[in-house]
Formats: C-alpha cells, structure tokens, sequence
C-alpha cells in the first residue's frame, strides 16, 4: 500500500480529517523548505504538497505566484526537489509528497526520468495543474508504471459526466477546487462546495481533500465535514516569505490553529 | 502539403503535435463550450453577415493590396505588393478579430470582455469593439508594455476600457497572458476572453486564424484580379502569428506560393536576447498550448527581448509549428537593426510608415526581393501602422518628443 493511502485509511479509522499543507519547493530556499516540512508534520500536517516553482504559474494568486518567484532566484528545479525529497525521506518514511506544478517543467526533465527518479526519492503522487486528464495520457502510463499517484482537479465548473471521467483515471485523492478561481481567492461558498462535493462523493471511492480559499482555522471548519481533508497554501507560502528568523514560530502557530479547526 | 480532407485542427484541438488544451480544470468545461459554440454559429447565416457588414462598415475592409512601385525598383527583383492591414480602423489586423470575437462573445451571452495586449494594438482593436456593443472591458498590459506603448494605454482608456498593469515576471505579454487567463478562471461565468493571437488553448488558435484569415482570402482575389497571377512568395512578422495566420492559411494548398514568417531577432540569435521561438526554441507547454518556446533546460520560461513589443512574446502560435515541423512554411528572423533601417526605408520611398513588427517583415523583403526576378510577385502583409512606434524610434535616435 502507498503512503497516500495509508495515511488517509489511518485517518479514516482514528475519524479525522487530512491536513494537507503545501510549500514552495526552495522557498525561499531549499534548506528552509526541509525544515518547514519536518516542523509541518510535527505540528499536525498529513500531506505534504510541494509546489514546483514555474516562471508563468497561470492558476496561483499572488502569494503563491511570489513563493515561486523567491525559489526561482534561487535557480530551484525539479531535479533538486526530488533531491530534497530524498533527504526528508531520511527521517521520514512515513508522510506522503505530492509534487504539484505546471507542465512544462515536468516535461523537461522527461515524464520516463521524473517517474523513476521520483518513485525511487520517495514521492508518492504529482499534480499538474495545467495537464487535464485529455493531456495526459504519457504521464498516467509512465507514473502508473511506477506506482506514483496522480493527483486529478475536479472544479466548480466541471459537469457530472466529466467528474466520471476524471475519477476513472484519478488515484492517490481527489482535489476539489473550491471556488471559481485562483489559489488564495477569498470567497468560499459553502453550500456551493457542499453540493458538489457531495456529489463528487457518490462518484468516487477516494478520498476528496478541498482546497483554495481556505486560510485560516475559521474557513477551514466551515468546510471540513465534507470531505476527507483540506488543503492549505496561500497562508503557508505567505509565512515562507516572511521574516526568515520568525517562520518556525510562525508556522507552528498557524499549523496549530488548522489542526485544531480539523479535531 | 495539408489536404483539405484533414482538418486542423483536429477535435483535440491539434496541429500535428502540437496544439491541445493544457489549462487547469476549471477552465476546461469554458473552452469546450466556446469550441462547441464557435463551430455551431460560425456557420450561421446571420452572424456571417453581421460579421461581414462590421468588417465592411467598421474596418474598412477590404484593405487595398498596393504595388510598391519605388521599393521595388529600388530593390531591383521581384514586385513588391503590400496587403495594407494599416489601412484598417484601429491602424492594425488585430480588429478583423475582435469584430468576430465579440460577435461570438455577444450570442454567448457574455456581458464581460477582457483581453491581454503587448503593443497594445489588440487592447485598442478590443477596447473598440467593447465601445461599439456597450460591453464592459478589461484590459492587461505588462508594465514594461505600458510604459513603451503609453499611446496605445491612453487610447485603451478613452475608449472606456480598464487597463491593468501587470508587474508579474517580465511584465510583458506573457504575463498579461497569465493576468487574463486568473480573471478568466474567477469569472468565467460571465466573461469573455478574446485572445488577440492564434495562441493559447483550443479552440483559440482556430477563432482567431479564422477571423483573420479574412487577409489571406482577399489577397487570393486581388492576386487574380489586379496581378494576374498567384504571388511567389508571402511573408509577414510573428509574433503570436495571427497577422501571418490570416495572410498564409487560404495559401496552404496553393503549392506554388512559399510562406515565410518573420520572427524578432532582437540583439541576435546569438546573444539569447531575441523572441524566436521557431529559430531558436523548443517544444514545450505554455500558456494553454503545447508549441514551440524560449525556455532553459529546465522548461522556465525565458524572458525575451524585440525592439517591437508585439512580437517580444516567448511562445508562437500551434499551427505555425505545425508547418514549420511539415515544411510548409519558413520561419526567419529580422534582428532589432535591420527593423529598424526597414522601418525608415519604407516610410522615405513608399511613404507607408509601417509598425514595428511589420518592419521585421519588410527587412526580410529587403534582404529576399532582390535575389528574386521582375516576374516574381511578392506579398507582404503590412499588418499595422507605425505611429505608436515614434516614441520607440526617437528614444533610440536620442530625440525627446
């Protein structure tokens, strides 16, 4: 069984819901990224989503559009976040890694290369944000090979008959974007979510985690009973751009929060 | 040579390999519906009309095909003819788009237009047409871009459009791109995003080479009529490539007629600092499609440098790709310099003050014609006129305006 999957059957038995928190891979460098993603489990984080950095992060808001922008000065690729994955691995064997990002940078290492390396450093699914299942059909064939989950996006707009195809082909989770938007967008409409999650539930057996728009322990009860998990990345990427010397205390008190929003 | 039995592109939205619809999910549903929606009203008699009669009464069309008596004689080979897009309400061919765009938007039901602009002549041919339907508009413009086309941001303006200014990245076009496509995502219900290249995802390279392929279909008729004979060669800048999308797609069959397309070459292909894609790029994915890109070896975009802020763009359209890949068009480049000199060149002996990007196409003439025999006829696309370049050109020559 993969580390998704475990974690997320754990959860299910102990009756509580995922947090799943997701960085900047090198932001704003990669030793900071190592040790905010050990203090993450610590505080109560049970996925880990990595963002790759990209030059043009079409569906990111501000604050994550900038947490890319501060790795990429630093000259972060992909390569070297397999490489940060195998260290955290080191004293970790336990928490799963998602690589989330955009097309172009998976592709230039080369779907056959990213697969086998980043089974082998110990990353459990991807998330392209820009490859919907149409597009996809040479990193499906090459991560399957490898036991490496993908990760599929089902938004607002998405018709019933398209959320069949997608949870057809979906493995690890499901992420439900919950509003028209970008990441960090600000209105959250619950009963909106409610409905097609609800929804998306009869028509998958995986877990459903939701995520954009949520911030805050506040925002993240609201939605918490209608799924197995929330995602949270605005606000995280937010503290990695902050005073480098205040982030460990920073990120505790907002991982606490979350957590305690979630129990 | 593409057959007419073929078509691209294909449901997928491919051009050969290229093409497709690489965006994030929740704009997937808006761009099989636009598909959808495109294929079905294209072929309805009363939006071919509407779109018609705009083209007619609002631009001006049809643009003239003029013989440049003077340059060609002074280049001393081939005839030299001019598809005057200049001559079209706005100044440019960007408004053979947006007439049909917003047409589309309107039976849509869209009530909300935005649009990303480099040069600013998209923002102004889509500011225009909001103008003319009372739609609302929303403009993106890099702050680099704003700031060296400050003309073309005014006019946006008193048309009643917003601009934006965009100070992501290299704020430029790219990033305006990226600024449209997150409002697009946040208001997709209501919004309407006309793309001002044959770039970005399906089904939007084909509306837009469609709507400008107006340019080409003229040409066809001119040649006949007023040369006589089918053109040799076709040539016009790329940037996107919408300009030579509309001019070489009524052409792919006629196997006669080369196709050349333009790209900037900047400081040179050698110095990194340029926005040729075609010449010195490679596959990727970006902005929606997969086409060839400026990018390192990481697949980061580059930043990009042309002395015409229409063409300073990292990707280019699917289709032109596509028929570099199968031959059927080539691709060049005109660096910042040889621009510049066919710029003045044009302006002193035809009296025709050309934009910019067109003048990466007259430079290539220039360096073509004269190779080529008094029997050959060639056709360069004028796609826009230069006044919005002044600025550029004076700042150069070190004269403050």
């Amino acid at each position: 069984m993969g580390r998704i999957q475990e974690t997320f059957l754990d959860l299910e038995k102990l009756k509580k819901k995922a947090l799943v928190g997701y960085i900047v891979s090198g932001d704003p460098d990669v030793s900071s990224t190592l040790n905010a993603m050990q203090l993450m489990v610590k505080g109560g984080v049970h996925v880990i989503e990595l963002g790759i950095a990209f030059s043009d992060p079409m569906a990111e808001g501000p604050s994550i559009q900038q947490g890319h922008e501060r790795a990429l000065k630093n000259k972060i690729s992909l390569q070297e976040t397999l490489g940060l994955v195998k260290s955290f691995r080191e004293d970790d064997d336990k928490t799963p890694i998602v690589l989330m990002g955009y097309m172009n940078t998976f592709e230039a290492l080369g779907s056959k290369v990213f697969s086998s390396t980043a089974k082998e450093n110990g990353v459990d699914g991807i998330l392209i944000v820009d490859m919907p299942i149409e597009e996809s059909v040479e990193f499906t064939e090459q991560t399957k090979k490898h036991g490496i989950d993908i990760i599929r996006l089902v938004a607002p707009t998405t018709s019933e008959s398209r959320i069949k195809k997608i949870c057809k082909q979906a493995s690890g989770y499901v992420y439900y974007i919950s509003l028209k938007g970008i990441t960090g967008a600000n209105s959250i409409n619950v009963d909106e979510v409610k409905n097609k999650v609800l929804k998306l539930r009869e028509l998958t057996e995986l877990p459903v985690v939701i995520g954009f728009g949520i911030k805050d322990g506040s925002t993240a009860s609201s939605v918490k009973d209608l799924a197995d998990g929330i995602v949270v990345g605005s606000t995280l990427v937010d503290i990695m751009g902050g005073n480098k010397e205040e982030i460990e205390k920073h990120l505790s008190i907002k991982i606490n929060d979350l957590s305690r929003a979630l129990n | 040579m593409p057959k007419k039995d073929k078509k691209v592109p294909d449901s997928q939205g491919r051009f050969g390999a290229y093409g497709g619809v690489y965006v994030a999910e929740t704009l997937v549903p808006a761009l099989e519906e636009l598909a959808q929606q495109y294929e079905l009203i294209k072929e309805n008699k009363e939006f071919k009309s509407e779109v018609q009669n705009d083209l007619e009464k609002f631009v001006g069309r049809p643009s003239p095909l003029y013989f440049a008596k003077r340059w060609s004689k002074q280049l001393g080979g081939a005839k030299i003819y001019l598809k005057r897009e200049d001559l079209n309400h706005t100044g440019a061919h960007k408004i053979n788009n947006t007439v049909g765009q917003i047409l589309l938007a309107k039976r849509m039901g869209k009530t909300r237009i935005i649009a990303e602009t480099g040069a600013g002549q998209h923002g102004v041919a889509t500011a225009t047409v909001a103008a003319r339907h009372g739609m609302k508009c929303v403009v993106y413009m890099g702050e680099e871009d704003i700031k060296r086309q400050s003309l073309n941001v005014y006019r946006i303006k008193i048309l009643g459009a917003e601009v934006i200014s965009v100070n992501s990245g290299s704020k430029t076009l790219k990033d305006a791109m990226n600024e449209a496509m997150r409002d697009w995502v946040t208001n997709v219900d209501d919004t309407y995003y006309i793309i001002g290249s044959v770039a970005g995802p399906h089904p939007y390279p084909q509306i837009v080479r469609d709507f400008n392929s107006v340019v080409g279909k003229e040409v066809l008729v001119q040649s006949k009529e007023e040369i006589g004979k089918m053109p040799d060669l076709l040539v016009a800048c790329v940037g996107g490539g919408s300009n030579a999308m509309g001019l070489f797609y009524p052409f792919l069959e006629i196997s006669t007629t080369d196709l050349v397309g333009v790209e900037a070459g900047g400081l040179g292909l050698d110095t990194g600092k340029h926005a040729a894609p075609l010449n010195a790029g490679s596959e990727g994915v970006l902005h929606g499609m997969r086409t060839y890109l400026m990018q390192d070896d990481k697949g980061q975009i580059q930043d990009t440098h042309s002395i015409a802020a229409g063409l300073d763009y990292p990707g280019v359209g699917p289709e032109h790709a596509w028929l570099k890949d199968i031959g059927r068009a080539n691709y060049t480049t005109a660096n910042d310099q040889e621009a510049l000199d066919a710029f003045k060149e044009l302006t002193l002996v035809e009296g025709i003050m050309p934009a910019l990007e067109t003048a990466h196409a007259l430079a290539y003439v220039k360096k073509k014609a004269p190779s080529m025999d008094s029997e050959q006829v060639i056709v360069v696309n004028v796609s826009g006129r230069g006044d919005k370049d002044i600025n550029t050109v004076a700042n150069i020559e070190g004269i403050e305006l």
